[in-house]
C-alpha cells in the first residue's frame, strides 16, 4: 500500500445550525480508502451516513476536518465523485439515454465527438442491461429499471469515487438481488472505487471490501471497521452456507443491535440472556435495518437468492 | 360520423375512445344542461321589461347574430366596390397622363361586430405575451433566489389585486406623454389597452412561475450540483421542465384575467374592441340594441372558453408527465 491514500478522511465533524444551536451530526470521522476499494457504510437510521456521503460529493462541507481525493481537498461537487441517490434523480422529462447524455455532454463535452458520446452513453446503458428501454421515460419503467439507469448515469461520468446512497433501498427483495448482481459484474469490469450505504446486512457483506459501522447519532462516528475477504467472484448461494461469510454476517449483526442499540431502547442487558433471533425479533418495530435483519436471521436463504 | 363527433368533443375534455353509448350519454348530458339553460332564460327574458322593450331571448340574439353577420358581409362588400372604383379611377387616369399621381386611400367604413372581435383577440393575445415575456424569466429568478422573492413578494400581492380600471387613466396618461411619433406603428388605443392587460394579466404568471421553480426537488437540484451544471444549463435543462406544470397553471389564470380585463378596459377607454362594441349598442339605445350586447356577451363568453382550451392543447404538448389529467 502506498503511504498517500486514495481517498482519505480526517477528523470530520459536521455542524447543523438548528434553532437550539448547532447540532453536531458527526464528530472526528476518519476514514481511508484505497483505489478500486469497495468500502460500505452500515449504521442506524438517522446515524449520518448520508452525511458522510454528501461531504465526500460535496454537497455538504464539514465544519472540521476534510476530505483528500488523490491529495486535492473536496469542497464542492463534482462529476468525478458521481452519486447514485436513493430514489434515482433521474429527470422525469427525459428518456434513460437523454439522462444519461445530460451527464456525459457535461463531462465528455471538449473530449468526445459526437458519435463517440453516443457510442459511450448505449455503452453504459449496455451495462446495465437497459439497451431494450434506453428510450423510455422514468415513469414507464420500473423502480429497479429506473436504478440501474441512476447508476448506468453515475458510471457514465467515468467517477475517481463512486457514490451510493442506499440505491437499492427502495427495491423489492428479487430486484435489489438482480441490481446487486449487476453491480458486481460491472465493479469488476471496471474496478472503480465505491462507497456505498446500506441497511442490508446481507448487502453489506456480498458486495464490500470493508464495512465501515457507524455508531449511532448525534455526533456519530466510525465505529468498526470489518474487512470483508471473501473471494470474488462471489455468489450469494455458495455464500449462503460459507461459515466464513455468516461470521462476517453476525460481526455486523452483533454491532449494530448489541453494541449499537438504537437510541430509546431499555439498556442492552437482557440480549445475552435471549436468544439472539428474540433479541432481535424485540426490536423489529424500530428501524429498517432491524427487519432486514430479521429476515435474514430468521432464513439465510430467502426468496430472492433462491430466485438468483 | 362519429369520428368528426370525437374530434370536435376532444378539446372539451373527452377521453378518446367513447362507445356509442358513452359518445351519447357524453353528447346528451351537457346538451341537455344548453337546453334548461336556454328554457330559463326565455322564460326569465319574457318577463323583464325595460325602458329598450323586453329583454332579449335565445330566439331574438339568433336573429341579432344573423344581423350582425349580414351588416359584415354588407360592410365587406362596400369595401370592395370602393377598392373597385378607385381602381378605375386611377386607372383612367393614368391612361390619360402615364405621369400622373394617383393617391390609393383605405377604405374607412366603420369597424363590424366581427372586426371589433379580431381587434379584441390581436390586443388580448399582445398584452398577453408581452406580459408572459417579463412574467416568466423574472419568476424564473425570484423563484430561484430566496432573498429576491422576500423583496419582492409584497410588492407583488399589492398590485396582484389591483383592478384595470384603476390603471387605466394612469396608462392613458402616461401613453400619451411618451408614446409620441409622426408615424405611430401601433395607434395609442392598442398601445393602451395592451399595456393595462399586461398590468393585470402578469402576476399570476409570475407567481405561479416563481413558485414552481422555488419548489424544485432536491434531489434534481443535487444531480445539477453533481454534473456542475452552469447556471444558464441548470435554468433550461432542469428548472423549467419541472416548473413546466406551474408556469401553464399561471398562464391559464393569466390568460383569462386578460380576456376579462381587456373588455372593461376597452369599454372605459373607448378603445376599439369587442367592448367598445357592447358600449356603443348601449349608448344607440335602439330597440335591437340589448340583443346585439348579449351576443356580444355570448361571444365573449365562447372566446374566452376556446383561449383556455387553446392552452390547454398547448399544456398537453410540452407536458412530460402524462399521467396527470389536465383539464
Amino acid at each position: 500500500m502506498t503511504a498517500k491514500k486514495h481517498l482519505e478522511l480526517t477528523g470530520v465533524d459536521i455542524d447543523f445550525p438548528t434553532p437550539n444551536g448547532p447540532f453536531k451530526a458527526l464528530s472526528n470521522v476518519n476514514l481511508k480508502i484505497d483505489r478500486g476499494e469497495f468500502v460500505s457504510l452500515i449504521g442506524h437510521s438517522g446515524c449520518g451516513k448520508s452525511t458522510v456521503l454528501n461531504i465526500v460529493a460535496g454537497l455538504y462541507q464539514a465544519t472540521q476536518g476534510g476530505v483528500l481525493l488523490d491529495g486535492r481537498e473536496v469542497n464542492e461537487p463534482g462529476p468525478e465523485r458521481a452519486v447514485v441517490f436513493q430514489n434515482h434523480s433521474l429527470l422525469p422529462w427525459l428518456t434513460a439515454y437523454e439522462n444519461v447524455e445530460l451527464a456525459v455532454k457535461q463531462v465528455f463535452k471538449h473530449t468526445k465527438s459526437k458519435a463517440e458520446m453516443k457510442e459511450w452513453i448505449e455503452y453504459n446503458l449496455h451495462l446495465v442491461h437497459m439497451d431494450h428501454a434506453m428510450h423510455k421515460r422514468p415513469d414507464e419503467i420500473s423502480g429497479g429499471m429506473k436504478q440501474r439507469v441512476g447508476i448506468a448515469r453515475a458510471l457514465a461520468m467515468e467517477p475517481t469515487v463512486m457514490l451510493m446512497d442506499e440505491p437499492f433501498g427502495a427495491l423489492d427483495a428479487l430486484t435489489r438481488a438482480h441490481l446487486q448482481d449487476s453491480l458486481m459484474e460491472i465493479q469488476a469490469d471496471l474496478n472503480n472505487t465505491v462507497i456505498m450505504i446500506t441497511h442490508d446486512v446481507d448487502e453489506a457483506v456480498l458486495l464490500s471490501d470493508r464495512i465501515v459501522m457507524m455508531t449511532n447519532g448525534p455526533a456519530a462516528s466510525v465505529g468498526e471497521i470489518l474487512e470483508v475477504n471473501l473471494e470474488r467472484p462471489r455468489h450469494r448461494l455458495e455464500l449462503a452456507d460459507d461459515p466464513q461469510y455468516n461470521h462476517y454476517r453476525a460481526a455486523v449483526l452483533s454491532f449494530l443491535y448489541e453494541k449499537q442499540r438504537t437510541p430509546g431502547e431499555p439498556t442492552a442487558k437482557p440480549i445475552s440472556q435471549q436468544t439472539p433471533a428474540a433479541s432481535v425479533a424485540a426490536d423489529a418495530a424500530d428501524t429498517e435495518a432491524t427487519t432486514t435483519a430479521v429476515k435474514t436471521a430468521k432464513k439465510p436463504i430467502s426468496a430472492d437468492e433462491q430466485a438468483a | 360520423m362519429s369520428s368528426i363527433a370525437l374530434k370536435l368533443l376532444k378539446p372539451l375534455g373527452l377521453p378518446e375512445k367513447l362507445s356509442i353509448a358513452q359518445l351519447i350519454k357524453a353528447l346528451l348530458v351537457p346538451l341537455s344542461g344548453i337546453l334548461v339553460f336556454l328554457f330559463i332564460w326565455n322564460i326569465a327574458a319574457q318577463n323583464i321589461h325595460t325602458s329598450l322593450g323586453e329583454f332579449p331571448g335565445p330566439s331574438q340574439v339568433y336573429e341579432q347574430s344573423i344581423n350582425l353577420l349580414a351588416e359584415h358581409n354588407r360592410e365587406r362588400q362596400k369595401e370592395v366596390a370602393f377598392h373597385q372604383r378607385q381602381d378605375v379611377r386611377n386607372a383612367k387616369k393614368l391612361a390619360k397622363n402615364p405621369d400622373a399621381v394617383i393617391k390609393t386611400r383605405p377604405y374607412t367604413g366603420k369597424p363590424t361586430f366581427i372586426d371589433q372581435i379580431g381587434t379584441s383577440l390581436v390586443t388580448v393575445l399582445a398584452g398577453f405575451f408581452a406580459a408572459s415575456l417579463i412574467a416568466i424569466p423574472a419568476g424564473i429568478v425570484i423563484g430561484l433566489n430566496k432573498t429576491l422573492y422576500s423583496a419582492f413578494n409584497p410588492v407583488i400581492q399589492l398590485f396582484k389585486p389591483v383592478s384595470p380600471l384603476a390603471w387605466l387613466p394612469l396608462v392613458t396618461m402616461v401613453v400619451s406623454a411618451m408614446y409620441v411619433s409622426d408615424d405611430p406603428m401601433f395607434a395609442k388605443s392598442f398601445v393602451t389597452s395592451l399595456i393595462t392587460v399586461s398590468l393585470c394579466c402578469l402576476w399570476p404568471t409570475l407567481l405561479n412561475t416563481a413558485v414552481g421553480v422555488s419548489t424544485i426537488s432536491a434531489d434534481l437540484n443535487n444531480v445539477s450540483k453533481v454534473l456542475r451544471l452552469s447556471w444558464l444549463t441548470h435554468v433550461i435543462k432542469i428548472v423549467i421542465p419541472s416548473a413546466i406544470p406551474m408556469i401553464f397553471t399561471g398562464l391559464r389564470l393569466s390568460l383569462g384575467i386578460a380576456w376579462m380585463v381587456l373588455i372593461a378596459a376597452e369599454m372605459l377607454a373607448q378603445n376599439p374592441g369587442l367592448g367598445k362594441f357592447v358600449w356603443d349598442e348601449f349608448q344607440n339605445g335602439s330597440s335591437n340594441s340589448l340583443g346585439r350586447i348579449m351576443v356580444a356577451v355570448l361571444v365573449i363568453g365562447l372566446i374566452g372558453f376556446m383561449l383556455d382550451r387553446v392552452m390547454l392543447v398547448l399544456q398537453k404538448k410540452v407536458s412530460w408527465d402524462k399521467s396527470v389529467e389536465l383539464r
